[in-house]
């Protein structure tokens, strides 16, 4: 680890920390019972395996959803798009998963290809007014996701939806779509390796790859991309692809993973907390992992501190900002930076 | 206490990536001078007035004003110290009135409102005072360059300032609007006001200056009273060489050319041509030097030759290619190098290691790839390589760009255009800001290249680069090319200034010259 890494590195731990420490603050300020509460959030997520396991089957779409965001990062695309994705692809998963029969593995397969091609057309979208008319990613793939919304909520409303249940909910999905869960006691599901297999994919890509280089360059400085003789134009294109087509086959995942019907009526919030992980992560796909799992963690926690003590869920909302303010605050801890460049350049 | 209305005190600047832009500086202000400040692009004047008028903070040394030492955190210290200044670019809102323009940031309030009527008052009182006339309620963007300048000027002198800094001030303006705005500096400067005048055009400096301050390449060469000192002392201060570098080359094996620009003509958005009718060869074997002041349209050749901008008349042939149909991939794959002025923005990722940034015009080659897969340790074996060549002071060929220093940047942005033996090789600035020795690696690579047949290009405003490298010489000025010398052994320091000043032109026989293939 070289000095920048290892300042990269440092800088996320403090922000962390500084989060974690005005999370014990407000918990002590809260709480009658603050010690107790403090070991719930903290000890409570690791106590049994159950939880555990909760913590691993929450951390599988945030692993997709940080994949997606970091690809994009990485090309210095600033693309919110996967929030809809997730959610278009989960609906259409859905419809494929209850309507099409089909032997189990082929079904799964399947219904995943399915949930991928629909995030790659719903990304390829922004992509191309980015590349194209220089259309803000950020403005256009936010407005996506209001519009896909919209249409998977209405399929949702007018052709999935089973008018026998209670809630707004889809037809049960055929048993042979759904993943198999993995580990007995608990309900992670085949999507987890999946995930794993999808981040040392993204891995190669980026780094292993000519396309990996062209987008990382093309992220660093487009200026020099261009210079170098990298096609801009087609990297913006590749990256809103690839950072689909990862986002799709999370949603359709996550569908067929965790549920039997679908059963969103919201935007699902995957895609945003999916740049927190890649924030964290610091869009590299293995650091993905780990800050998915941190902030499953951190969810469960707050989740259990809520259901046992007096102390609010939305607590661990105003933690994550506090986390993001001060990772993407790029001056923070830069008077230290300045120090170790001066030593360096001496 | 002394007699100086303003001074500066060796002052040092070196910026975050060890960039020395200001050594040891000395620069001094008399209470109602006109001061100019010259030096060729580069030498760190801009940065030294950045200093001055709070932009920038000084790592060494003090900046006194009345005898008092002043520390700037911003410019809107200096504008409260009575600092003003006008940016070569200026600083207005199109959409705005002159008036509004005048008063931004503390117009004349009626409740919570401004006060339209005020600030047109203001203004006009403003302009009456100073003899700077403008209508308060034209729109900006409908005036003249030159209207625009007197309405930065009242901006500062709305807010008080004593001391006025003009940054090349007459280069946007017509000579007639040039002699006006002389008028008004002198009608300043009777008012009290002491002004800084940046320039490089020595005739104005000499026209309206009291005294003179010359830097180069950062340091300073001295300060001179203008009725003393005749244009050319101070033309040779300008340029003067101290360190003399020289080079043994060997004797010129001249190949056929390689880069053929014919009639190329370019104008861009700008309202009047920016190259005109510009005709030279480049052959193989041979150092091109192309001189001249900035901005007589040789970035923009540079341009046109690197396919960032495109082609409106005449033509380019790189290596036997019409660049018209080549984008810039295909350029490169023809054997073409090309290290850019600005190392920051186009010739580095600096976000991105030594290694990443060394491949980036080789990265898609064969020998790389097994399968799809990068063979990072071929490219680790080249950039290792190009490390000990070039002597690139670093930890490894994985330490970001970002934190080597200037010299050692450049060093691997050279490296990496000239280790693919480029047929063609245009360097631009290649030792801008670096130390002398990264610039004597960097100034012996290029021969190397030439010697084994390659066709340099070399621009560059230090003319002492240009003229211990280049084999030929052309002279740009006013987009055209004015002067070319077939030898540039036969050249000395003063001819080539007459011509980059626009003073001496040779014939178009002469310039003919170029075209030998």
């Amino acid at each position: 680890m070289n000095r920048e890494q290892r300042f990269n590195f440092i800088r996320t731990l403090v922000s962390v920390f500084i989060a974690i420490v005005l999370a014990f603050g407000m918990i002590l300020l809260i709480s009658d019972q603050p010690l107790e509460a403090l070991k719930t959030f903290v000890l409570g997520p690791l106590s049994n395996k159950r939880y555990i396991g909760n913590i691993i089957e929450m951390a599988i779409p945030l692993i997709f959803s940080g994949l997606a965001m970091s690809v994009v990062f990485q090309a210095s695309l600033f693309n919110l798009g996967s929030e809809g994705i997730f959610y278009i692809s989960g609906a259409v998963s859905a419809a494929v998963a209850i309507f099409v029969p089909m032997p189990t593995i082929f079904h799964q397969l399947v219904v995943i290809m399915a949930g991928a091609m629909v995030g790659a057309v719903v990304a390829f979208i922004p992509g191309v007014m980015k590349a194209k008319w220089n259309a803000s990613e950020l403005v256009t793939s936010l407005m996506l996701n209001n519009i896909v919304f919209g249409i998977g909520l209405y399929f949702l409303n007018y052709k999935l939806r089973d008018i026998n249940a209670m809630s707004v909910v889809s037809y049960e999905m055929q048993e042979s779509a759904l993943l198999p869960r993995i580990i007995p006691g608990t309900r992670i599901h085949f999507g987890l390796i999946i995930a794993l297999v999808a981040v040392a994919v993204v891995y190669m890509i980026l780094y292993k790859t000519k396309w990996g280089y062209e987008i990382r360059m093309t992220g660093l400085n487009a200026e020099f991309a261009k210079y170098s003789g990298i096609n801009t134009f087609k990297v913006i294109i590749i990256a809103h692809l690839l950072s689909g087509i990862i986002a799709g086959m999370g949603g359709a995942i996550e569908t067929i993973g965790m549920h039997k019907r679908f059963e969103w009526t919201m935007l699902p919030g995957y895609g945003f907390d999916g740049a927190l992980v890649a924030m964290l992560a610091r869009n590299n796909p293995i650091g993905v992992i780990g800050a998915a799992l941190f902030l499953a963690y951190i969810r469960v926690g707050a989740d259990l501190v809520a259901r046992l003590s007096d102390v609010p869920a939305e607590m661990i909302g105003i933690l994550q900002g506090v986390i993001i303010l001060f990772i993407s605050a790029e001056r923070f801890l830069a008077r230290y930076k300045q120090k170790m460049i001066l030593k360096e350049a001496k | 206490m002394s007699n100086y209305l303003l001074q500066m005190n060796n002052v040092t600047k070196v910026y975050d990536n060890g960039v020395v832009a200001n050594k040891g500086i000395n620069f001094s202000l008399k209470e109602g001078e006109i001061h100019a400040l010259v030096g060729e692009n580069g030498a760190g004047k801009s940065t030294l007035m950045k200093m001055l008028f709070g932009m920038e903070k000084p790592t060494e040394g003090k900046i006194l004003l009345r005898g008092k030492e002043m520390h700037f955190s911003s410019s809107k210290d200096a504008i409260a110290s009575g600092i003003g200044m006008v940016h070569q670019h200026f600083m207005l809102v199109e959409s705005f009135t002159v008036a509004q323009n005048i008063m931004l940031g503390m117009e004349p309030k009626k409740g919570l409102f401004v006060d339209e009527k005020k600030a047109i008052e203001f203004t006009n009182a403003l302009s009456e005072k100073y003899n700077l006339k403008v209508d308060a309620t034209a729109k900006v963007s409908d005036i003249s360059v030159g209207m625009k300048q007197k309405i930065e000027i009242l901006k500062a002198l709305a807010r008080g300032a004593k001391i006025l800094i003009l940054d090349e001030p007459t280069a946007v303006l017509t000579p007639q609007e040039t002699d006006l705005l002389f008028e008004e500096l002198i009608n300043l400067k009777e008012q009290g006001h002491t002004i800084v005048f940046i320039s490089h055009k020595l005739r104005e400096v000499k026209a309206i200056s009291d005294r003179i301050t010359v830097m180069r390449a950062g340091k300073w060469e001295g300060v001179f009273d203008t009725n003393t000192v005749s244009e050319m002392e101070i033309s040779n201060k300008i340029v003067g060489r101290d360190v003399v570098i020289k080079y043994d080359k060997k004797p010129m094996k001249l190949g056929p050319a390689k880069m053929k620009v014919k009639g190329l003509h370019y104008q861009g958005e700008s309202e009047v041509p920016v190259l005109k009718d510009i005709n030279f060869n480049v052959r193989g074997g041979c150092i091109l030097g192309i001189a001249g002041v900035e901005g007589n349209g040789q970035a923009e050749l540079i341009e046109i030759l690197t396919r960032q901008k495109n082609i409106e008349g005449g033509s380019v042939e790189i290596n036997g290619q019409n660049i018209k149909d080549l984008t810039v991939k295909k350029l490169r794959d023809t054997g073409f190098g090309y290290i850019p002025e600005d190392r920051l923005r186009q010739g580095t990722a600096k976000e991105g290691s030594i290694k990443d940034n060394y491949v980036s015009n080789i990265y898609d080659h064969k020998k790389f790839y097994k399968g799809i897969f990068f063979n990072h340790k071929e490219a680790i074996r080249l950039a290792e390589k190009a490390i000990a060549d070039y002597k690139v002071r670093c930890f490894g060929y994985s330490q970001k760009i970002a934190m080597l220093s200037g010299g050692n940047m450049q060093k691997v942005v050279v490296a990496r255009e000239c280790d693919i033996n480029p047929e063609v090789l245009i360097a631009e600035q290649p030792t801008r800001g670096v130390d002398i020795g990264a610039a004597q690696i960097i100034h012996e690579k290029l021969i190397e290249l030439r010697d084994a047949g390659c066709a340099v290009l070399l621009m560059s405003a230090d003319l002492n680069e240009l003229m211990e490298l280049s084999d030929s010489l052309l002279v740009m000025y006013n987009g055209e090319i004015t002067a070319y010398f077939e030898d540039t052994k036969d050249v000395t320091e003063h001819e080539l200034g007459l011509c980059m000043l626009g003073i001496n032109k040779h014939d178009q026989t002469r310039i003919r010259g170029a075209l030998s293939e």
